[in-house]
């Protein structure tokens, strides 16, 4: 499988990273030798087996609904890039 | 006291011969004379590893010290740390203090009562084999340093190979463990997935990421990783059983174990020193009264493409809350959402990690799904299945870590591809889910040479002997390298 | 309805959003309270800090499951959640854990009381799934020039996604699936049912076609919903504008579009083409959730009594009409506190409808008040039926009684002590007040006796007032006959 420097756009704005024009050729040459590498995987006879999520043969541990967590606003927003009046800021959000 | 091992510190405290805070003093001192040569931490914590040192001294006077009261250990700076930075060593992460303790954090210091030197450079997110993809510049090899030290945990390695640590946390989503303790001439484990929390821990590939330790002797890694390993309800994927106690075994001989040699591991690919030392270490166990025999792992070839679907899927999942909007790096100047996003993401994150996101942002997206992820997933049944129907004949496989020594820094730069075939030996473990672990074994050239040995879940205690019983037996994990004496 | 029905199908499925009433976040310890300060119930995981996982509610899994049994549904013995992926600032993971392939309720219906020509009907609804997921949080917008402002605190609460079959053929019939769902969920006391904080959110799938056509026509999804007056004008207005553009010679487009409750028109919000690849993939920080007989069995034993069951109940039990038993049963609160008023005054069940229905909704409603926020409580209530019931007082009387109550004047033997409102039952005292009137009214007493029957309601009337309304009717007729007949 080889990818286009449209299909690396594509992929760059579903994955929200800001590519330089001059960066999407080089990149889309190097995730293509990726890909055909793992197209190996193809050729592989998988009929009949159940794919593997997780080496864990476990089922889901639950939790006690109760309210463990405490209040650490402060310490959490002393991280953030912009906040106000306890609020993360970003740019408009237009719907 | 850089050289001696973990319980001949834990007596020397014990004694008095010293206290923590020489000892501490004494690994500071050695990170400000050395480190510069081989860039293996990012943030020293001199203050906070003091505090913690008199506070383990005053523990040690009093009763109810643990083993390991007062010993120190550098951390892998993918843990987090609270009040500490913890960076990952990405841009995106550089001014990231954690406001919050991993769990394994809070077991080896607040618990145990270790102290923690600082926090070890890495790959970035924990992605690359040659530690060469850090925001915080390569770590060097401290047996070369114009080769890498393997990678993701590089500087974990290069320090304690450099007696910059007595001992290190790493972690191993395809092998970043012993690929860097065999390419520095460690012992490092790599155990059961589930058996230490992931809670803290910055996730790659959530369903392949462990943590554990990286260590001069396979006895010291089993003390660090014992006080590391035990249930945690925070971790959905913790496995809730007791830990073995996996220092009490460790005099046991290793009469009539059986080892298989998986084929695949010896044929084309593998350098012809690395499989001369291996050859004679199967020797050595085989004197020791292990019984050897050839076993196949037929899908291994397929483990790499298998890795690189997988892995590649789950971080770009994982790595999609780094947007600049709660904490990490946020681009100057942005006037939408989207650029916020774009230009934080496109200037957090290096080129490697923004290589594998694309790859897996693709394998997930809507029409290549079934090609390629589940796919690889049913693959992954395949060689977990080539491993279960080993462990039927055998108690442990044996192999290469890696297929050559260290290699020389940039060599692999422009070829991702090459780069991912580093880790050929290693990832199978990571999609079964067993342990495993790598021992120096030899040197080629003055460089060290890793053994891998794998086990079946839970078989720590298992592959820790077998490593303690080939170091009774030779005396290669007690060379330093001279630089570093 | 403005289009023409014998040209004209459509064709509704709604998605609606239940938020459960866990104490806590369904993959983590922080609390789930509405209305606390911007971002002081957002813990590590619910910010997604680098290194955090989910364990999931136990609580919320019950409720889903709970929810599953009271729709017949079936429910998975293994269920998955998966990743789906967006950014967007108040998704602070860039993905939301919800569920896909496998959903824990799927297959269920509701069988919903439709007007019909011929009276009351029931149609059957079928739910295709319900699947559990967790919350967004909230972006505001006012305040701010050219900025917005995230909330975390409803990010991470649990949710169940519950969606319909495209059965629904008009908005009529979408309001009343909508409020019958609702009365289920509040019922269940899986949800507090409130629409106003969001609570309870719907997404309604609309499309036209023309009767007689087997394929569906394209459909879009109107998007904030949020209450039943909205979902019936969203849809109305969705339909006449589909018609519209098909009259027209126009096509309709697949799109996401938004309800503007400020015009009762929908608009575009995006379409398919611009839609996301959400890139769905099972959560590798969580393992599958594995339901068994036992388990399932454990929260069937909690089901509470669901409306149907209790309307043919009450109908049985207390011999109500069947307007009564709907009436009282409608909310799990106003059947309790009608329960309540039944046990305590040891009155007669249907005096104790009338005065529930008629005049403690009719109050509460001119109050704008609900049975919880009565200032009048179930014993209190009880209290004055039983005075009723013991001929303390008429049933007359009983309603200044009652409006004082609602005023919050006191207890019903209070306010009939302070305004001295006992009923007069002794028979001497009513004879006596008897002849002083016969005594005034001679004439009237006269044509009453020579046959002006009607005159009997003029002496009734003089004897209340001349007792302040306290004679006790029944011995005031039966005395009063006798008397004035000589």
């Amino acid at each position: 499988m080889s990818l286009s420097p449209e299909n690396v756009k594509q992929v760059a704005h579903l994955a929200r990273l800001e590519l330089a024009d001059d960066q999407v050729g080089p990149i889309a040459e190097k995730l293509s030798n990726i890909l055909a590498m793992v197209d190996q995987l193809s050729g592989a006879n998988t009929q009949g087996v159940t794919p593997m999520a997780h080496p864990l043969d476990m089922h889901q541990r639950l939790r006690p609904d109760a309210v463990s967590e405490p209040d650490r606003r402060e310490a959490f927003q002393a991280i953030a890039p912009e906040v106000d009046n306890g609020l993360y800021l970003v740019p408009k959000v237009i719907e | 006291m850089h050289t001696l091992s973990i319980k001949e510190l834990s007596d020397g405290l014990r004694a008095k011969k010293f206290s923590s805070r020489e000892l501490t003093e004494h690994f500071l001192k050695r990170i400000d004379a050395h480190d510069g040569q081989i860039n293996s931490y990012i943030t020293v914590t001199a203050e906070r590893a003091l505090k913690q040192a008199d506070a383990a001294d005053a523990r040690l006077a009093r009763d109810g010290a643990h083993l390991l009261t007062g010993i120190p250990l550098a951390q892998k700076d993918i843990f987090c740390t609270l009040g500490v930075r913890t960076s990952c060593a990405s841009k995106m992460l550089d001014s990231f203090i954690a406001p919050y303790d991993a769990t394994i954090v809070q077991k080896l210091h607040l618990d145990a009562g270790m102290v923690m030197l600082g926090k070890c450079n890495m790959d970035e997110f924990a992605m690359g084999s040659s530690n060469e993809t850090s925001h915080y510049g390569a770590v060097k090899n401290p047996w070369d340093l114009e080769r890498v030290p393997g990678g993701s945990s590089g500087g974990s390695v290069a320090a304690v190979a450099a007696g910059l640590a007595p001992v290190a946390t790493a972690t191993d989503t395809g092998g970043s463990i012993r690929q860097p303790a065999s390419l520095t001439g460690l012992t490092g484990i790599k155990p059961t997935y589930g058996r230490v929390s992931r809670f803290g821990m910055i996730a790659f590939a959530s369903s392949l990421d462990q943590a554990g330790v990286v260590a001069r002797t396979a006895e010291d890694a089993a003390y660090v990783l014992q006080a590391m390993s035990g249930f945690d309800p925070l971790d959905s994927t913790s496995i809730e059983r007791p830990v073995d106690d996996l220092v009490a075994g460790l005099g046991d001989s290793i009469k009539g174990l059986k080892i298989g040699l998986p084929k695949e591991y010896f044929a084309d690919g593998l350098a012809d020193g690395v499989r001369d030392k291996v050859m004679a270490a199967v020797k050595t166990l085989e004197g020791l009264g292990a019984v050897i025999s050839e076993v196949s792992l037929p899908n291994s070839p397929l483990s790499v493409p298998t890795y690189y679907v997988v892995a590649p899927a789950e971080a770009s999942s994982n790595l999609a809350r780094f947007d600049g909007v709660r904490y990490g790096h946020r681009a100057d100047g942005v006037k939408t959402l989207e650029q916020l996003y774009k230009r934080s993401r496109g200037e957090g994150f290096g080129a490697e990690v923004q290589r594998r996101i694309m790859v897996g942002t693709y394998v997930l997206s809507h029409g290549y799904y079934d090609a390629y992820y589940l796919q690889a997933q049913k693959v992954r049944k395949l060689i977990y299945e080539d491993f279960k129907r080993a462990f039927e004949g055998v108690d442990l496989l044996l192999g290469p870590t890696a297929t050559d020594v260290a290699f020389r820094l940039g060599a692999n730069a422009d070829d991702p591809v090459a780069m991912y075939l580093n880790d050929i030996y290693t990832i199978a473990a990571n999609l079964a889910g067993i342990p495993a672990m790598s021992v120096n074994c030899g040197f080629v050239d003055g460089l060290p040479v890793g053994l891998q040995l794998m086990g079946n879940f839970f078989s720590e205690a298992k592959l820790l002997n077998v490593a303690h019983q080939f170091q009774q037996a030779t005396d290669f994990h007690r060379q330093t390298p001279a630089a570093f004496a | 309805m403005a289009y023409d029905t014998t040209t004209w199908e459509v064709v509704i499925g709604l998605e609606v959003h239940c938020q459960l009433l866990t104490h806590s976040k369904i993959f983590s310890g922080a609390a789930t309270a509405y209305g606390a300060a911007p971002n002081t119930q957002a813990d590590g995981v619910t910010l997604g800090l680098p290194g955090v996982l989910p364990v999931l509610n136990k609580t919320a899994l019950e409720y889903a499951v709970k929810f599953g049994l009271a729709i017949d549904a079936k429910i998975a013995e293994r269920c998955v959640f998966a990743r789906k992926h967006y950014f967007y600032p108040d998704l602070p993971k860039g993905y939301q854990i919800s569920q896909y392939e496998l959903p824990i309720v799927y297959e269920g219906h509701l069988d919903v009381e439709l007007d019909g020509a011929d009276g009351k009907q029931v149609k059957r609804i079928g739910i295709t799934r319900a699947h559990m997921e967790e919350d967004a949080g909230k972006s505001l917008h006012e305040g701010y020039v050219g900025q917005s402002g995230i909330d975390l605190n409803r990010a991470g609460t649990p949710l169940i996604e519950i969606v319909s079959e495209p059965d629904i053929r008009s908005a009529a019939e979408a309001v009343a699936y909508l409020k019958k769902l609702h009365q289920l969920v509040v019922y269940l006391g899986v949800c507090d049912g409130n629409m106003q904080e969001g609570s309870f959110r719907c997404d309604a799938n609309v499309s036209v076609r023309k009767r007689g056509e087997t394929k569906f026509g394209t459909r879009t999804e109107t998007k904030n919903v949020n209450s039943f007056r909205y979902v019936e004008k969203a849809i109305e207005f969705e339909i006449e504008r589909q018609i519209d553009v098909i009259e027209s010679g126009g096509r309709i487009v697949q799109e996401t579009r938004l309800f503007d409750p400020g015009t009762g028109e929908t608009r575009s919000m995006r379409t398919k083409e611009d839609a996301n690849d959400y890139r769905y993939f099972p959560d590798p920080d969580l393992l599958p959730v594995v339901v068994t007989a036992a388990d399932i069995e454990r929260v069937r034993a909690t089901m509470p009594e669901l409306p149907e069951a209790k309307k043919a109940r009450f109908i049985e039990q207390y011999q109500l009409p069947a307007y009564d038993a709907w009436v009282l049963t409608s909310e799990q609160a106003l059947a309790d506190y009608y329960e309540q008023v039944v046990r305590e005054s040891k009155a007669e069940a249907k005096l104790c409808a009338n005065w529930v229905i008629t005049d403690l909704l009719g109050g509460l409603n001119k109050a704008g008040k609900s049975i919880a926020e009565s200032p009048i409580d179930a014993i209190q209530l009880a209290g004055m039926i039983a005075r009723i019931a013991d001929k303390t007082i008429s049933g007359k009387i009983a309603k200044d009684v009652f409006e004082a109550m609602m005023a919050g004047e006191g207890s019903a033997d209070d306010i009939i002590q302070a305004k001295g409102l006992v009923q007069i039952t002794d028979e001497s005292a009513i004879v006596a007040v008897i002849d002083e009137i016969m005594a005034k009214n001679p004439a009237q007493l006269e044509q009453f006796r020579s046959g002006k029957d009607k005159l009997f309601g003029f002496f009734v009337g003089q004897v209340m007032k001349a007792t302040q309304g306290k004679a006790n009717p029944d011995a005031v007729n039966r005395l009063l006959k006798e008397k004035l007949s000589g």
